[in-house]
């Protein structure tokens, strides 16, 4: 039972780092509290759905600003859908960038766009890992036969 | 703290549930359950979202991914108390679906959910075509919940 009140803990710190840190934000709380017992892997796959959704809109964003013409209302829209569905999970540091990446679209500034392209890709990195992680940590709990922390 | 209980305290305040499940036969899904709800977006994620959201609160709900469909639906009969409607989607947009939807005579609920927009024009095109109420996304339950207490109203 030891291990299991440890990786609870474990749990537990290490949301509020993500939290702490800027990672997520009180949305991903939302999302958390629409869980139930009918529905246990209600944010594993919206998240999941949200990793699918970002990859594609990322290899969208690099063919776009590779073209010779760059059609800056096509990267826009792009960015648009990805502040959005970052926004709806709380991934609060992708969900900033692409911010300051609608920005720099709205200038028709190359530069800016390749820059933030480059930073919302990190970002977005960062917090896939992050979540995943916290995701086994979830599994292992469960598999030690212990209950998640309420949230 | 279970989510049902948050639940239910929210519908609480709002005048939908008199008293907390358990006592007697009250319940979230007895208050709600004759509630229809359409969500309109683009975005799989919002779509997943905003459904569990309705769902959670006994709320019978379709999802359709543009305004053309929304439109679509109505057209073919269908009839909802309440409209979940996105501002930027492709083929037809929140503001032009919210428009043919009140020129067809539509009369539920229609709420405008939208990201932030540097366009408080846009925004005032979007109440203008026919909205009662507009709330930014991200959605979450007490949003929702006091979209609801105008359908409630109205009901």
């Amino acid at each position: 039972m030891d291990s299991v009140v440890q990786l609870q803990k474990q749990l537990v710190d290490y949301i509020a780092s993500l939290f702490h840190e800027g990672f997520l934000d009180e949305q991903f709380n939302q999302l958390q509290q629409l869980q139930d017992e009918s529905n246990p892997d209600f944010v594993v796959e919206v998240v999941s759905l949200f990793f699918e959704d970002s990859e594609r809109l990322l290899n969208e964003l690099a063919k776009a600003l590779e073209q010779k013409t760059i059609d800056f209302r096509k990267v826009d829209a792009h960015v648009h859908q990805f502040k959005g569905s970052s926004s709806s999970i709380g991934a609060h540091r992708v969900q900033k960038v692409c911010i300051a990446f609608r920005n720099y679209c709205e200038e028709q500034n190359v530069e800016g766009c390749l820059k933030c392209l480059q930073q919302v890709k990190h970002e977005y990195s960062l917090v896939r890992n992050k979540l995943e992680t916290l995701f086994q940590l979830e599994k292992q709990i469960i598999a030690a036969g212990g209950s998640l922390p309420a949230t | 703290m279970s989510s049902n209980i948050n639940t239910e305290n929210w519908m609480k305040d709002i005048g939908v549930l008199d008293h907390l499940s358990g006592v007697g036969e009250g319940s979230t899904s007895a208050a709600t359950k004759n509630i229809t709800a359409l969500v309109v977006d683009d975005d799989s994620v919002n779509q997943m979202i905003h459904s569990k959201i309705l769902e959670n609160l006994g709320i019978q709900n379709q999802v359709v991914r543009n305004g053309k469909e929304a439109v679509d639906l109505h057209s073919s009969g269908n009839n909802f108390d309440l409209i979940l409607m996105d501002m930027d989607m492709p083929v037809m947009n929140g503001i032009e679906a919210t428009r043919k939807l009140r020129a067809m005579g539509v009369r539920s609920i229609i709420a405008g959910v939208s990201t932030c927009t540097r366009d408080e024009l846009e925004q005032k095109e979007f109440m203008a075509a026919g909205l009662d109420d507009f709330q930014e996304k991200p959605l979450t339950t007490p949003k929702l919940v006091s979209i609801l207490q105008k359908v409630n109203k109205k009901c």
